[in-house]
């Protein structure tokens, strides 16, 4: 077996372990973080703090019948779920967690993660197309609007910090911010562009589409279980629906860990490199920083009620989308000045 | 246009008032019990299944006139007694609760002029079988005289 | 938006909601006539818990029939007691003593916060929020703790007796209320903050499901859904019964119609309810709970009878046609969400199906009460 092969099926097997540990944990701190916001402990009984809940609830899911409603477009259905969780494995190659850790650096590395973001939701519209339920109809139909509408801002948002950094490559973009916290792109200061108020702005655009694009609550429209049961997975039994429920999480982490690399710095110490190991640029910095921004995710999504599809739409094409539409022309004109 | 910059800065204020109401409960500890490992003390007036009540000698004080019978909405208790020899009164053999129709209104206990019955504190009543909730109410006496 | 638009009838699709469907908040079904996500009619299925409450008077004593008015409104069972009590008391003319009269007002309102409360956690999880709901039980469960330590129960209540009560209330429950009390008002303005301030849930609710007075007069509805289009009746207050003229409380009237005005206006009443067991508890007189003379079989002279109150979701009218035997004749009950509920085909038309289920919560249905 050559080397680069073997690095290959190396580079897989952690992001994939990496990911299914997530997805497993994230589903145990969104439960207990629920909890604790609800005056309730949440998960207690199996483990300390119901740490083995996760693990048990996989094989409870994995031993459950994987029922086949009658009727449905059986090979559709049947890809949805492998479809939901794929993109989210793929885009973890170009996700850089430290300088040197990463699966597969690639020059144009926030194209293939937006190529893979509009996959996902490729999965929600099938899976719900092909289910036979007029629930899981509505909900796809709505999952792509939303998914249309927030990828723009999105898009235009991450232009912009290209711009600024000149790469489309992730690992670039993260190593232009390691001089210590000001030189982080969330702040308005930058090298090239002199002074941009919109910068911090341009941040909170980023952060909401990302938690509307993983479809998660106040923007789970797709899911929207009061409304439409459990909208585009209502037919989905057992690893069936476990597969879209790792996606969610897989997606969930994707969407930080792209936050951090564009905004916060990727892997870089807020105080600059002071060359002894907790306090120089590492991997930990990157996961501290991404599991505050997924803390964000689930406080917000205990906290409020979920929006309509009118106004999410509203929310993105009269607010997100002119907002970072003008941050973007802000953006190249202070780079033609400086 | 002021509508639409207000809009967005009074939004903005509420979503993180909002935040700041859930933050705060976050580190808050739980007001929940952790319901198998322990529970609330009952309160004296709970109403649980009705029970009959002992003399000193641990006879049930009834004595068979029927008005709890009677008074029930939902016919749940029978009561079988005999008359013995010589006896004026009856003596009580059986007294069933049918506790499946049982709506706990206290229409017997109420009705009771000789202080036979009264509601017990007992709520662990889960079962599968619909036969676990017919109640002999004469053994359980029995049992809590011993 | 919710412009109106035109619909075409030939290009619609029927949605089956319930009767398992987790907005309908029970087994009610409503089978929706869509054209995409906009509603072209909704016709009401009922039925499904049909019980025969009004026949089963007709087969019980007077105080046989006390339990079951417990179960129609489940979330407001101390309202409805208190309606039967009242009609029963006016048929065989039971004086009622003072304090029982109090001990009455002072649960009633008790219930009608915790009815609130459940409506307001439960509405706000119709609209996908879950943690208000977590901390509405937990106030709630203060009230349950207070009535299940004099009433004994926790839910269907059957603690009213024709002439008094089931028993007395304690220097306890006296004491746990008042500090309710002061934790309820800290409490409403943690709900100001996390709910009725927010931002989506104004955008959500505000000029959406609209319901016009003229509506509310044609279906019959009352209580919080009439209170919100601008019809300012409060059985408490325009028909008082029991003792509620002498205590000083506003009816909270909103004039715009739509799902907010519904919301404040509940949201007011929790307020209201707390002023007016405030001024009970100080005005409580001292005495008996119960008669001294009170007939021990309850035999109404023959004739027609009726008595209202309002309960937590609006006027709940008791007609009682007697014989002059132990059993009714006839018990007609006329329970407020059904009629609040017929709004809904009429008023749903062309809304959005969230809006729709959002319009549905704000109408505050028990299902159970619907049935009978």
């Amino acid at each position: 077996m050559s080397l680069t092969l073997f690095n290959v099926i190396l580079a897989v097997v952690i992001a994939i372990s990496f990911v299914g540990l997530n997805a497993a944990y994230l589903v145990w701190a969104e439960r207990k973080g629920a909890g604790l916001f609800q005056r309730r402990p949440g998960p207690m009984e199996n483990g300390l703090w119901g740490l083995l809940q996760p693990p048990i609830d996989g094989v409870k899911l994995m031993t459950k019948q994987l029922l086949i409603p009658g009727g449905v477009d059986k090979a559709v259905f049947i890809t949805a779920p492998v479809l939901a969780m794929f993109p989210a494995l793929v885009s973890f190659v170009t996700i850089p967690f430290s300088d040197n850790i990463i699966a597969h650096p690639i020059d144009v590395g926030v194209l293939l993660i937006f190529a893979f973001a509009a996959l996902g939701s490729m999965s929600l519209l099938v899976a719900g197309w092909s289910s036979r339920n007029k629930y899981s109809m509505i909900s796809s139909i709505r999952a792509v609007s939303q998914a249309v509408a927030y990828e723009i801002p999105l898009m235009i948002t991450t232009i912009t910090v290209v711009m600024i950094s000149g790469s489309l490559n992730l690992t670039d973009i993260a190593a232009r911010q390691l001089d210590g916290i000001w030189a982080w792109h969330i702040w308005p200061f930058q090298d090239d562009v002199g002074f941009n108020l919109l910068m911090p702005i341009s941040f909170l655009v980023l952060f909401v589409c990302s938690v509307a694009e993983t479809n998660r609550a106040p923007f789970d429209l797709g899911e929207a279980e009061s409304e439409l049961v459990a909208g585009f997975h209502t037919e989905y039994s057992s690893m069936g629906f476990g597969l879209f429920f790792m996606g969610e999480y897989a997606n969930i982490v994707i969407g930080a860990s792209l936050t951090t690399v564009l905004f916060l710095g990727g892997w870089s110490c807020p105080f600059g490199d002071l060359g002894f190991f907790p306090l120089t640029h590492n991997v930990g910095w990157f996961l501290l920083k991404i599991y505050l921004i997924i803390f964000v995710f689930i406080w917000i999504r205990w906290t409020f009620p979920r929006t309509t599809i009118y106004g999410l739409l509203n929310l993105s094409w009269k607010y997100l989308i002119p907002i970072s539409l003008f941050n973007l022309l802000l953006t190249a004109a202070l780079l033609k000045v400086f | 246009m002021s509508g639409y910059f207000s809009d967005l800065f009074l939004g903005a204020k509420s979503l993180l008032d909002g935040m700041w109401v859930t933050l705060k409960e976050f580190p808050k500890r739980p007001v929940t019990l952790s319901y198998p490992h322990e529970s609330v003390p009952m309160y004296r007036r709970f109403r649980g299944h009705i029970e009959l009540i002992g003399n000193e000698e641990g006879a049930p004080n009834c004595v068979v006139c029927g008005m709890c019978e009677r008074a029930c909405p939902s016919n749940c208790i029978s009561i079988t007694s005999v008359k013995p020899e010589g006896s004026k009164k009856k003596v009580l053999t059986g007294y069933t609760l049918d506790f499946t129709t049982c709506s706990l209104c206290g229409s017997c206990v109420e009705s009771c002029n000789f202080n036979a019955v009264r509601f017990s504190n007992e709520y662990n009543l889960a079962s599968t079988r619909k036969e676990d909730f017919i109640f002999d109410l004469l053994a359980r006496l029995k049992e809590q005289n011993q | 938006m919710s412009q109106p638009i035109e619909l075409q009838q030939d290009e619609t699709f029927v949605l089956n909601v319930g009767p398992q469907h987790p907005a309908t908040h029970g087994v009610l079904r409503v089978k929706m006539t869509m054209d995409g996500e906009y509603i072209y009619n909704a016709e009401t299925v009922l039925g499904y818990i049909h019980r025969m409450h009004e026949k089963m008077a007709e087969n019980r004593t007077y105080a046989q029939y006390m339990p079951n008015m417990g179960r129609l409104d489940y979330l407001s069972a101390m309202a409805f007691n208190h309606g039967y009590a009242l009609v029963v008391e006016r048929a065989c003319t039971i004086e009622v003593p003072e304090r029982a009269e109090y001990v009455r007002v002072i649960t009633v309102e008790l219930n009608r916060i915790s009815s609130h409360l459940v409506w307001l956690g439960a509405y706000v999880l119709d609209l996908g929020g879950f943690t208000p709901l977590m901390y509405c039980f937990d106030d709630r469960e203060q009230i349950l703790d207070l009535l299940e330590s004099v009433t004994g129960s926790r839910l269907t209540y059957c603690y009213f007796r024709f002439g008094g009560l089931y028993n007395d209330i304690d220097d306890a429950f006296i004491s746990g209320t008042r500090s309710f009390i002061t934790r309820m008002r800290k409490e409403l303005k943690m709900y100001q903050k996390l709910v009725t301030g927010n931002i989506i849930l104004m955008k959500r609710l505000q000029g959406h499901g609209l319901v016009d007075r003229d509506m509310c007069q044609r279906y019959g509805a009352t209580g919080p859904v009439a209170r919100g289009s601008g019809i300012n009746y409060d059985v408490r207050r325009n028909e008082p019964y029991s003792i509620y003229d002498r205590f000083d409380f506003d009816v909270p009237v909103f004039h715009e119609g739509d799902s907010y005005a519904r919301y404040l206006v509940r949201m007011e009443e929790i307020e209201q309810s707390l002023r007016i067991i405030e001024q009970a508890l100080d005005q409580l007189p001292d005495g008996p709970v119960n008669p001294e003379k009170k007939p021990k079989v309850i035999k109404p002279p023959a004739g027609d009878y009726y008595a209202a109150v309002e309960t937590a979701r609006g006027n709940f009218g008791i007609r009682l046609v007697s014989d002059g035997t132990k059993n009714a004749y006839r018990l007609k009950l006329r329970s407020p969400t059904y009629s609040n509920m017929h709004l809904f085909d009429e008023a749903c038309r062309g809304m959005l199906i969230a809006d729709a289920l959002a319009f549905m919560g704000s109408l505050d249905l028990v299902i159970p009460e619907i049935d009978r």
